[in-house]
């Protein structure tokens, strides 16, 4: 997926929307600061997730992060090829990264989300 | 927070991109390309540290000898002419200030003791003793050393600033470092250091090193710091962070003070008891020691291998059903073994080998056994 054309949450997740899906991952920026990841536990298909409440986490050999959900839904899709290998998360985190989809509920509240732009102005604030 | 110290080599990291981050009131790198590759160069090939962070203390005097012995757990009178030796110092109640290497430096020919005493490079002051600790407990052991001296003659001083340290680790590391110098290294015994003459200074090398590989630890003047840095970036060492020091250790089972040791922990506790001459000499924190020897409660260390792939990290409760047994004091996911190791204390009816715990984890029960230490070894050719 291009970077430039996904939203962002404010906790390093890109958030890609396609035919009534969410599609949820980690921003390269993220994967670069944890490094050496090790290890991710995401949820079970048939989930709820809730928007900016935690879906699962990412631990590298430096530190463990949670991943928040972007929108309240339910979990419809898992990448297992990333929970067998969490490097793929390192070299693709915007294609075979991807973490989860999600299915929004109806009336589904959203985290406040940011443009590429807004994100990048983001990153370069903490960095 | 107070102002960070940086090594001669801080602006080399900063060129070549390292993570920089504080430890122990250093401004050190954590990584430069990928913990997990830094490791394995040093597992496959060579790896070189900038650990210039250790404090360096250079001891002489009439007394020297009785204040070292009186400080530290190991023997020094039986210490040969360039050989070093691992030790702690205790306080008074048997736990642990630092763990420390004390060398036995060589004896330098009376015409090339450097003749100006202002001379910066304490590596040519004739010095017999050098004790290397930990950057976290440079300053408590200098006013130990200073509290405990008693009107011994015995000089103290603090060479860390005036040198640097750089460690080259690895299965070939002797061979490459070789290049460096024309005083040969290949017949340096494992615990052992000689200086030799690089770019015509006098620095000092010995077959030491935190990773469990074969390999080296150089001492050098301040100023040469950085050639050896880029000299041996020439000969294809890759440069390693604290972050692949610490899996290397890890692995190799080596304790990291602050973690596995500290004032409240006393050696015996920790598997250390061969460093520590309770038979045969009498220091600080001996009686307290011989005490603690025969208290049967007191949680001993032991390696952990996890069924999962989560890491163990320090602070995480062991249980034994519903039974709280101890603690982790250092966790990491093993490069080597690909698989999620820990150091923990536990209660002495949990040590054996194959005895099955779990470890808490962010609330969640983990499944781990004790294995044997270490959880690493490598392949040793001879020596």
């Amino acid at each position: 997926m291009n970077p430039e054309q996904l939203r962002y949450t404010e906790t390093h997740e890109w958030v890609a929307e396609q035919d009534g899906l969410v599609t949820v991952g980690i921003t390269q920026y993220a994967a670069d600061l944890l490094r050496d990841l090790v290890y991710i536990e995401l949820p079970p298909l048939g989930t709820r997730t809730e928007a900016g409440s935690s879906f699962g986490e990412v631990e590298s050999i430096k530190a463990v992060s949670d991943l928040y959900a972007p929108v309240d839904g339910e979990v419809v899709a898992v990448n297992e090829a990333v929970v067998a290998e969490p490097q793929i998360i390192s070299r693709d985190p915007y294609g075979q990264g991807w973490l989860i989809k999600i299915r929004p509920a109806a009336n589904a509240r959203w985290s406040r989300l940011l443009s590429y732009a807004e994100y990048q102005q983001q990153i370069a604030q903490q960095a | 927070m107070s102002q960070l110290y940086r090594t001669p080599l801080y602006t080399a990291h900063q060129a070549q991109g390292a993570r920089l981050v504080p430890f122990a009131g250093w401004e050190m790198p954590l990584h430069y390309t990928t913990i997990t590759e830094e490791h394995q160069a040093v597992r496959q090939r060579a790896g070189r540290f900038d650990i210039s962070h250790m404090g360096r203390l250079f001891l002489r005097g009439s007394d020297a000898l009785s204040l070292l012995e009186w400080v530290y757990t190991n023997a020094v009178a039986t210490l040969k002419t360039g050989q070093v030796r691992y030790g702690l110092i205790c306080n008074e109640a048997g736990g642990v200030k630092d763990d420390v290497l004390l060398y036995r430096l060589p004896e330098i020919a009376p015409a090339d003791l450097a003749t100006d005493s202002s001379s910066d490079n304490p590596l040519s002051q004739g010095f017999p003793y050098l004790l290397v600790v930990n950057a976290a407990n440079r300053e408590k052991i200098l006013a130990w050393l200073e509290t405990h001296r008693q009107g011994r003659e015995v000089e103290i001083h603090d060479g860390t600033f005036a040198t640097a340290m750089v460690a080259v680790q690895g299965p070939i590391a002797v061979e490459l470092c070789q290049k460096l110098t024309d005083t040969p290294l290949h017949d340096l015994r494992y615990y052992h250091g000689r200086y030799v003459s690089y770019r015509g200074q006098r620095c000092l090398v010995s077959r030491t090193g935190y990773t469990g590989e074969d390999g080296l630890e150089w001492i050098v003047p301040q100023s040469q710091a950085l050639p050896l840095w880029e000299d041996l970036q020439g000969l294809g060492v890759t440069a390693c962070g604290l972050g692949a020091r610490d899996t290397l250790r890890l692995e190799a089972a080596m304790p990291l003070y602050g973690h596995e040791l500290t004032e409240e922990i006393d050696p015996f506790q920790a598997g250390l008891e061969w460093a520590v001459k309770w038979q045969e000499k009498d220091f600080i924190g001996r009686q307290a020691l011989l005490r603690r020897r025969e208290d049967k409660n007191l949680p001993k260390r032991v390696g952990l291998e996890l069924a999962g792939r989560r890491i163990a990290r320090e602070q995480c409760r062991v249980w034994q059903g519903e039974q709280p047994v101890g603690w982790i004091s250092s966790g990491t996911f093993a490069p080597t073994l690909q698989k999620s190791i820990a150091l923990a204390y536990v209660a002495p009816a949990c040590t054996a080998v194959g005895t099955r715990l779990e470890v808490e984890i962010r609330g969640q029960r983990e499944a781990a056994q004790v294995v044997p230490l270490p959880f690493y070894s490598r392949r040793r050719a001879s020596s």
